[in-house]
């Protein structure tokens, strides 16, 4: 059940992530080398602007990509036709992924 | 003689509507013989309550198409030694369709979408003005070509996963005629078949697994088609903003 809009916003989204995703994991590779502990990434990203924009834009494109996946998803698995159900619930996920991505986000950039 | 079995085991649809079972017949194997074939021969000399459809019997018309071991094919061009499974057959109605009656499923939903797709010619002209010259090597041309010889079969809309978990996609033939309307130098419907191809069942639910591709008989790819409609609705996207 997408329309142009949701597709195109589907497709920007991943267009968004893609780089973002490359960029954390060659950080991954090179912050894991020498062994890994919470206070050094922490010692990274505490009080960081940049890394808080970096995962902040990670974290808007992925909740409005996975909540629209996800309602790809359950459509089709259910075959269900309700548009007013399905926006319903492509805003509900969405929301709950920010709440729950920001506030991780800021308890290990701004807190 | 016939290499193999001598009768095919054949198992086929009975029922109407939403309700049925399969039921087996016996049918000598014959050469060159097409699942077709088998059916009317089923009808013919087994039960002549036996609904199915077809009229060309040689690939041109659409009407034959069946599911044949699960997978969708047009009946009159499908020799039974191509697909039969050691001597047996399974033939239902077409998938993601009603059932009318036994083989016979209904086309109405299938129909309706390429209306809904904007399937259709919109005039220019009148009949008072010249007839308008297309260019048979102009690239347009060249895209439509490549999209027009469906016969309306069905089969490409009964193979698509994506028209059976959502009843409202327009799914591949009627997208695919509607991105030869869009090639169409003559037609004056560009904008309005764009907008039909872009609501919420429209060609950005496809999946690009390209079911529709690989079981179009007449070897026409509406999964290309597809993705050229998505790649100009997302350009008129950026122009109009819809
Ligand atoms: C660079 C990263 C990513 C890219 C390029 C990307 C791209 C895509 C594309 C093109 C689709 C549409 C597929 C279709 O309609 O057939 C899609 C679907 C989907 N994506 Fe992503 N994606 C990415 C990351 C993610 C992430 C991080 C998640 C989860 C949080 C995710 C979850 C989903 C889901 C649930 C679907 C729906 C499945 C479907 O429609 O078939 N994706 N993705
Ligand atoms: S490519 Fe698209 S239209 Fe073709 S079978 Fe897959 S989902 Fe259906
Ligand atoms: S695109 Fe191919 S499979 Fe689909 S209806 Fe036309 S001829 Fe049949
Ligand atoms: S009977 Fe006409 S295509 Fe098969």
């Amino acid at each position: 059940m997408l329309d142009l809009r949701l597709y195109m916003l589907q497709r920007l989204s991943a267009l968004v992530m893609a780089p973002l995703v490359l960029g954390h994991l060659a950080l991954m590779v090179y912050a894991v080398q020498g062994g890994i502990s919470a206070g050094e990434i922490l010692a990274r990203t505490q009080g960081s602007l940049g890394w808080a924009l970096y995962y902040g834009l990670f974290l808007v494109a992925a909740a409005i990509h996975a909540a629209i996946g996800l309602r790809v998803i359950l459509a089709e698995t259910l075959a269900l036709r309700s548009r007013a159900f399905l926006d319903l619930f492509t805003l509900a996920v969405g929301a709950v992924f920010l709440i729950l991505g920001l506030r991780a986000l800021h308890a290990v950039t701004l807190a | 003689m016939l290499d193999g079995p001598q009768t095919l085991s054949v198992s086929i649809w009975r029922g109407t509507g939403t309700t049925g079972a399969f039921q087996s017949f016996e049918v000598p194997r014959q050469g060159s013989q097409t699942v077709l074939d088998v059916v009317s021969w089923i009808q013919q000399n087994l039960d002549p309550t036996l609904t199915y459809r077809y009229a060309c019997r040689v690939g041109m018309c659409g009407s034959c198409a069946m599911m044949v071991n699960g997978v969708p094919r047009w009946t009159c061009r499908t020799h039974v030694n191509k697909v039969d499974q050691g001597g047996a057959l399974t033939i239902g109605p077409l998938r993601n369709l009603p059932v009318i009656k036994d083989l016979a499923a209904d086309m109405d939903p299938f129909f309706e979408k390429w209306v809904k797709a904007e399937g259709l010619f919109h005039p220019a002209r009148t009949r008072h003005e010249e007839v308008a010259r297309v260019d048979p090597a102009s690239e347009a041309r060249r895209t439509a070509d490549r999209a027009i010889e469906c016969i309306n079969c069905s089969v490409c809309y009964a193979a698509c996963d994506t028209v059976a978990g959502n009843p409202d996609y327009l799914g591949p033939a009627a997208l695919n005629r509607a991105w030869s309307v869009v090639n169409d130098e003559r037609d004056a419907g560009r904008a309005e078949v764009l907008a039909a191809v872009s609501v919420s069942g429209g060609c950005h639910n496809c999946h690009s697994q390209g079911s529709c591709t690989r079981h179009c008989p007449n070897e026409l790819s509406p999964l290309d088609s597809i993705a050229g409609l998505k790649r100009e609705t997302a350009r008129s996207f950026w122009r109009k903003g819809r």
